[in-house]
C-alpha cells in the first residue's frame, strides 16, 4: 500500500467521524434542510466530473462526461438551491402580514 | 507538487472546512440558513479551483470542454428550475432525484476512467484504483437506480405499497452475488470491460428490486439510507481519481446519512435490515395485535371541535402523514392562528418521522409560515400533555399508539407522544383504519378522545368555518 493510498483513508475515516460528530448535534426540525444540504455536498461530485471530462479523448468518454456533467451540475445546482428556499421559510415570528390583521 | 496542485489543494481544504462548518451551523434553524451558504461558497471554491487547474493543465480537449460545458449547463438549468418550482410537499421526491444523479455522476466518473485506462493497452489498471472502481460503479449504480424509484412512489408513479413477487428476496440475493462475484473478478486482475457492464446492471437492478418491496411509510429511512450511501459513491470516485474533496465531502455526506437512518430507524422502531429485507405490509412479519380494542368510539361534529378548542387554554397540534397526504398544512396553520388571536396557547408536536422524509413536517409548517419556536420536539413537548386541555391529532396514528408502551405488538418500544395524557383528545382521520403497522389504536377508544372523520384538509377547513362562527357570535 503506497504511502498516498494510506492518506487518503485516514483523511476518509476522521471525515466519517467529523460528519457524525457535526451531524448528530443538528435538531429533528431541521433534518429534511439537512439532508437536502447535504445532498448538495455530494455535489462535489462535479469537481470530480470536470477532471473526468478534461481527461477524456474518445468517443465513449465524451458521452459519459456529458450526462456526469449533466448530472452532477443538476445535483450542486438544484440541491444549493431547493436548500436556501426551505431554510429560508424557518422564521422566528411569521413575517407576512395578514388580511386579516390589517383588518 | 506543482505550484498551481498546491494552490487547488489548499482550496480544497477550505472548500472541505466551508462543508464542515456549514453543517455545524446547522445545528439551530436561526443559522441554518448561513451554513448552507457558507457550504455553497465553499462549492464554488472548489469548483473553481479544479477550473483553473484544468485551463492550466492543457489537457483537455474542445471536444471536452463542450461536452463538460454544454453537459453542465443543460444539468445546471433543469436543477435550478426544479428547485425553484418544486412544492413543499414534493421535496421528498425533489431530494431522491437529486440523490439519484449525484449516485449516477459518481458511477459515471469510475466507468469513463475504466474506458479511459483500458483505452492504453498494457498499462495495467492498479488494484487501488480498480478496488475503488468497483465500489463506486455497485454503490453509484445501486443509488441512482433505488433514488429513482424512491422519487416515483413519492410522486405517485409506482405505486407506494410494496411491490414483491414470488422469490424476489432469492432474485435479490442472486443479484447481489452477480455484482459481488464480477466486482471480486475485476480486482483479482480483470481488465475486462463485459464483466464491469454485468456488474453496472446487476446493481442498477439491485436498486430497483431493494426498493420496490418497502412501502411508503417506511420512505424517510429509505431516503436517508440511499442518501448516505451516494455520499460513499462519491467518496469511492475521489479514490478513483485520486481526489481529496470528494473523499472529504463524500465521507461527511456518508456519515451524515448514516445517522439520520438510525435516527429514523429509531423513532420507527425498525431495524435498518428490517426496512431493507422487507417487513410490514409485505405479508411476512408476524403482525399481531395484542389489543383486543373494544368500547365506543365517541363521534364529533365540526362543531363539537370548534367548541373544544375555541374554549381552550392549552392546545397541541400532533401533524401526521395524513396532514402531509392532504397538503392541509396551510389550514392547520390557519386554525392555530385564528385559536392564538383568542388567547389560546397553540404548539405543535413533531414526531421524528412526521411526514414523507426525516423532517419533512416542520418544512411543511414553515412554509404555512408557523414559527419553528412553536415546533417541538418529542422530547420537549411529551410532558405538556399533562397540563393540556386539547390534543388536536390530524392524520397520526401509530406514533401516538399508547400499545407502543406494552410489550408484544408491533409498535413495542417505539418512542411516541404521549397524547393519551391530555385532558380532552382529539383525533382528525378519515377512517378507523389501522396505521402502518397494522394494529388497532386503543386511545380511539378511550373515554377522553373524540372522533372526527373527515380527510385533514376538508376537515380543518370546517372546523375553522365553525370556529370562526363561534367566535364571531360568541
Amino acid at each position: 500500500m503506497s504511502a498516498d493510498l494510506i492518506a487518503d483513508i485516514s483523511i476518509f475515516v476522521l471525515s466519517v467521524l467529523v460528519g457524525f460528530e457535526v451531524i448528530s448535534k443538528v435538531p429533528a426540525t431541521l433534518h429534511t434542510p439537512l439532508m437536502s444540504a447535504a445532498n448538495s455536498i455530494h455535489g462535489i461530485v462535479f469537481v470530480g466530473v470536470m477532471i473526468t471530462a478534461a481527461a477524456a479523448h474518445s468517443t465513449l468518454g465524451y458521452v459519459l462526461a456529458f450526462v456526469a456533467a449533466a448530472f452532477g451540475a443538476m445535483n450542486v445546482v438544484g440541491g444549493y438551491r431547493v436548500t436556501d428556499r426551505m431554510l429560508k421559510m424557518f422564521r422566528k415570528r411569521p413575517a407576512t402580514v395578514d388580511a386579516e390583521h390589517v383588518a | 507538487m506543482s505550484t498551481m496542485q498546491t494552490i487547488v489543494s489548499f482550496c480544497y481544504l477550505i472548500a472541505a472546512v466551508g462543508f464542515v462548518l456549514g453543517l455545524h451551523l446547522m445545528n439551530s434553524p436561526a443559522s441554518a440558513r448561513r451554513g448552507n451558504q457558507l457550504s455553497a461558497a465553499g462549492m464554488v471554491l472548489a469548483v473553481g479551483a479544479t477550473l483553473a487547474q484544468v485551463i492550466d493543465d492543457r489537457v483537455i480537449t474542445t471536444t471536452g470542454w463542450i461536452v463538460l460545458g454544454a453537459g453542465a449547463l443543460l444539468g445546471g438549468l433543469i436543477g435550478l428550475r426544479a428547485a425553484v418550482l418544486v412544492k413543499m410537499t414534493a421535496v421528498p421526491q425533489l431530494v431522491s432525484l437529486f440523490n439519484a444523479v449525484g449516485g449516477g455522476a459518481a458511477a459515471l466518473i469510475a466507468l469513463a476512467d475504466f474506458v479511459r485506462l483500458t483505452a492504453n493497452a498494457g498499462a495495467p489498471i492498479t488494484p487501488r484504483t480498480m478496488v475503488a472502481t468497483v465500489l463506486d460503479v455497485l454503490i453509484g449504480a445501486l443509488t441512482f437506480s433505488g433514488s429513482l424509484i424512491a422519487a416515483g412512489k413519492l410522486q405517485g408513479w409506482i405505486t407506494g405499497n410494496p411491490v414483491v413477487f414470488p422469490g424476489s428476496r432469492y432474485f435479490n440475493v442472486a443479484l447481489a452475488a452477480v455484482a459481488l462475484g464480477g466486482g471480486g473478478y475485476l480486482i483479482s486482475g480483470s481488465n475486462s470491460a463485459a464483466v464491469l457492464i454485468v456488474v453496472l446492471v446487476a446493481a442498477l437492478a439491485l436498486g430497483v428490486f431493494m426498493v420496490l418491496p418497502i412501502g411508503g411509510a417506511d420512505m424517510p429511512v429509505v431516503i436517508s439510507l440511499l442518501n448516505a450511501l451516494t455520499g460513499t459513491a462519491v467518496a469511492m470516485a475521489g479514490f478513483v481519481i485520486d481526489n481529496t474533496a470528494l473523499i472529504i465531502a463524500g465521507a461527511l455526506v456518508g456519515a451524515s446519512g448514516g445517522i439520520l437512518t438510525k435516527l429514523m430507524a429509531d423513532a420507527m422502531n425498525r431495524s435498518i435490515a428490517n426496512i431493507i429485507v422487507g417487513g410490514f405490509g409485505t405479508g411476512d412479519a408476524a403482525v399481531t395485535s395484542t389489543t383486543a380494542v373494544g368500547g365506543d368510539v365517541r363521534q364529533l361534529t365540526a362543531e363539537d371541535v370548534a367548541i373544544q378548542l375555541v374554549y381552550a387554554t392549552k392546545v397541541i397540534i400532533v401533524p401526521g402523514y395524513g396532514l402531509a397526504a392532504a397538503q392541509a398544512q396551510h389550514e392547520v396553520r390557519d386554525l392555530s392562528k385564528l385559536l392564538e388571536d383568542r388567547g389560546v396557547e397553540v404548539s405543535f408536536a413533531i414526531h421524528p418521522v412526521a411526514g414523507r422524509m426525516p423532517g419533512h413536517m416542520n418544512v411543511l409548517l414553515a412554509e404555512a409560515d408557523v414559527p419553528y419556536t412553536e415546533l417541538k420536539e418529542m422530547s420537549e413537548i411529551n410532558p405538556e400533555f399533562v397540563q393540556t386541555d386539547v390534543a388536536l391529532v390530524i392524520g397520526a396514528n401509530d406514533v401516538i399508539n399508547p400499545a407502543a408502551r406494552r410489550p408484544g405488538n408491533a409498535v413495542s418500544g417505539m418512542p411516541i407522544l404521549d397524547v393519551d395524557q391530555a385532558k380532552n383528545i382529539i383525533v382528525i382521520k378519515r377512517s378507523m383504519g389501522h396505521g402502518y403497522a397494522g394494529i388497532d389504536n386503543e386511545l380511539y377508544v378511550n373515554p377522553k378522545t373524540g372522533m372526527f372523520f373527515a380527510d385533514a384538509k376538508v376537515g380543518l377547513s370546517a372546523i375553522i368555518a365553525s370556529a370562526k362562527a363561534l367566535v364571531a357570535t360568541g
